[in-house]
């Protein structure tokens, strides 16, 4: 009881805190403000966002990392290589016609083919983003729509053929994927809904997060394995934390479009998020196990990272600290009690950090969003806005529901075509030499 | 007193040492250790460069037992390690010449615990 009343206070502080300080601050906060919007293409913006392109495509052998570290060791060039592959054939894929599925002109639900093959995608102001060129808008959000399907390896890992990942991922990222991006993004109906996700609450964590479970529960368990987590390499998971905290600024920052006040107020909650969430799971565990653990701060920072995502560029420092320091009990409630409660093997966590991250992050923007910091979007709840709560729980759970019906018919058409599950045989030596005849580690030499 | 030495699939160690405590043995030494045997190991490539015949990942137990034992720890390792398949395994028995524990001193049959 008493564990339990100090995690309420835990929880309530931010948000007192975020109270006073939107009684009494509210002028000084108002100097954040944006600037207007800027005009023609300019080196300003331009460079900000070729550096937010490369600091987003950092994220995925970031992730393959922090997931890496976190399999058995027969397993993790499995991992690393189904990370890779994401970054080699969702390139492709979005250039392809990725890209015009979600941002050419097109009905309420899917984009047209006006951008095929990047037709009519050239150093042209960028339609949702005309102070850079057209390709420059492509490139970033490219880097988004390769990372995505990236993050759902964490719940099949282990167990997944190779050749049925990169079909699945392929089919994924063209109709779960681009529709939620052009939803969202590109003009679709929750767009004209009024939607708020500033960088993906919603297209990237949301759908990847609850493709995880899905696709989790369908797999079934690991074979020969206990319930509890056998990380063979710590230290890789902290390398890829790092890598991911470094890379999301590009993420949240870069989302803004342009090197503006909205990418610094960004830059800063995310960074404030990622460090109060990671504080708190560490301070979660020191209670409740006794001692706080490496994998579990590190875990916290990328719970933080992810639910700060669709809020970072709509909300103050205590919006963020709120954030920040909530999802860490949350997310800790789902990998600790809800994964165990309900078995269902989603190996690395992907659904209890970035599902339920992504969902707890995009009803927040719903509460703590305010037009003093970005005046391109609306209020929230907590600044006279209910109406916004409302449009965000809409937006969150028509997300859920489409990726979580689409999710499973595609697992399952794969599933019938090429079997997604290799053989026990296979499970049992490692993916590593059972789909790729390579080893990570010797032993002897 | 005996040694008992047995070779088994890493992932079968889980199983063996559960076995292994229903027995009420308690001591045991764990190693990792590449080898084959029939199956004649893996298959690998390295840049498109083919190597055939590598060895396989395996786990070897060294265990040492009183006599009235020896029974007990060889059923326990069948029972953990067994799947039917090629490559479980084996396990060899040794006779041991003595025991002695370094903190006490204690040799003999006491000393093997």
């Amino acid at each position: 009881m008493k564990r339990f009343i100090f995690l309420l206070i835990v929880l309530a502080c931010p948000f007192l805190m975020f109270a006073a300080d939107a009684a009494l601050a509210v002028p000084a906060v108002s100097a954040v403000a944006v600037a207007a919007p800027a005009a023609a293409s300019n080196s300003g913006d331009i460079s900000w966002m070729l550096i937010s392109s490369a600091l987003v495509l950092l994220m995925t052998p970031g992730l393959a990392f922090f997931y890496g570290g976190l399999v058995r060791r027969k397993n993790i060039l499995g991992v690393l290589m189904q990370c890779f592959m994401a970054m080699a054939v969702i390139s492709l894929q979005w250039v392809l016609f990725g890209y015009s599925l979600s941002f050419a002109p097109g009905n309420g639900f899917i984009g047209g083919l006006k951008y095929i093959g990047l037709n009519n995608v050239g150093m042209e102001p960028a339609p949702y983003a005309p102070n850079i060129p057209h390709q420059l808008f492509m490139i970033f959000q490219m880097m988004f729509a390769v990372i995505t399907p990236a993050l759902i390896i964490g719940a099949f890992a282990e167990r997944m053929k190779f050749s049925a990942y990169i079909i699945f991922s392929l089919l994924w990222a063209t109709l779960v994927y681009n529709p939620l991006c052009h939803w969202v993004w590109g003009g679709g109906w929750l767009q004209k809904l009024g939607v708020m996700d500033f960088a993906g609450g919603i297209v990237v964590h949301i759908s990847a997060g609850f493709a995880a479970l899905v696709t989790a529960i369908i797999i079934g368990k690991r074979r020969n394995h206990t319930d509890s987590p056998t990380p063979h390499n710590l230290p890789f998971t902290v390398l890829g934390a790092g890598l991911l905290w470094f890379g999301w600024f590009g993420f949240n920052a870069g989302s803004s479009l342009a090197a503006n006040n909205v990418a610094i107020s960004a830059f800063l909650s995310t960074n404030i998020a990622a460090a109060a969430a990671a504080l708190t799971w560490a301070v979660i565990e020191w209670i409740n196990m006794g001692k706080p653990t490496m994998l579990g701060t590190a875990t916290g920072a990328v719970a933080g990272l992810a639910t700060v995502t669709p809020a970072s560029g709509f909300i103050g420092i205590w919006g963020a600290m709120a954030i920040g320091v909530s999802t860490s009990i949350i997310c800790y409630l789902a990998v600790g009690m809800l994964k165990p409660k309900f078995k269902y093997d989603d190996t690395l966590d992907a659904f209890g950090v970035h599902g339920i991250g992504g969902l707890w992050g995009t009803l927040m923007t719903g509460l703590f969003a305010s037009k003093l910091i970005n005046s391109a979007g609306s209020n929230g709840l907590f600044f006279g806005n209910p109406h916004q709560f409302l449009v965000q729980c809409v937006g969150a759970f028509a997300a859920v529901g489409y990726t979580v019906a689409v999710t499973a018919v595609l697992y399952k058409l794969v599933d019938v075509f090429l079997g997604v599950r290799v053989d026990d045989k296979k499970e049992v030596l490692g993916l590593d030499v059972s789909e790729h005849n390579e080893r990570a580690y010797t032993l002897i030499e | 007193m005996k040694m008992i030495i047995a070779i088994i699939q890493p992932h079968k160690l889980e199983d063996v040492k559960q076995e292994l405590y229903k027995a009420n043995v308690n001591l045991l030494t764990v190693n990792e250790v590449l080898g084959h045997g029939r199956q004649k190991g893996i298959t690998e490539v390295y840049r498109g460069v083919r190597e055939s015949g590598n060895l396989l990942r395996k786990i070897r137990l060294e265990i040492c037992v009183n006599d009235d034992f020896v029974d007990a720890t060889l059923n326990a390792i069948m029972t953990g390690a067994r799947t039917g398949e090629t490559g479980d395994g084996k396990i060899f028995i040794l006779p041991m010449e003595d025991c002695l524990r370094i903190r006490t001193g204690e040799k003999g049959k006491v000393a093997v615990g």
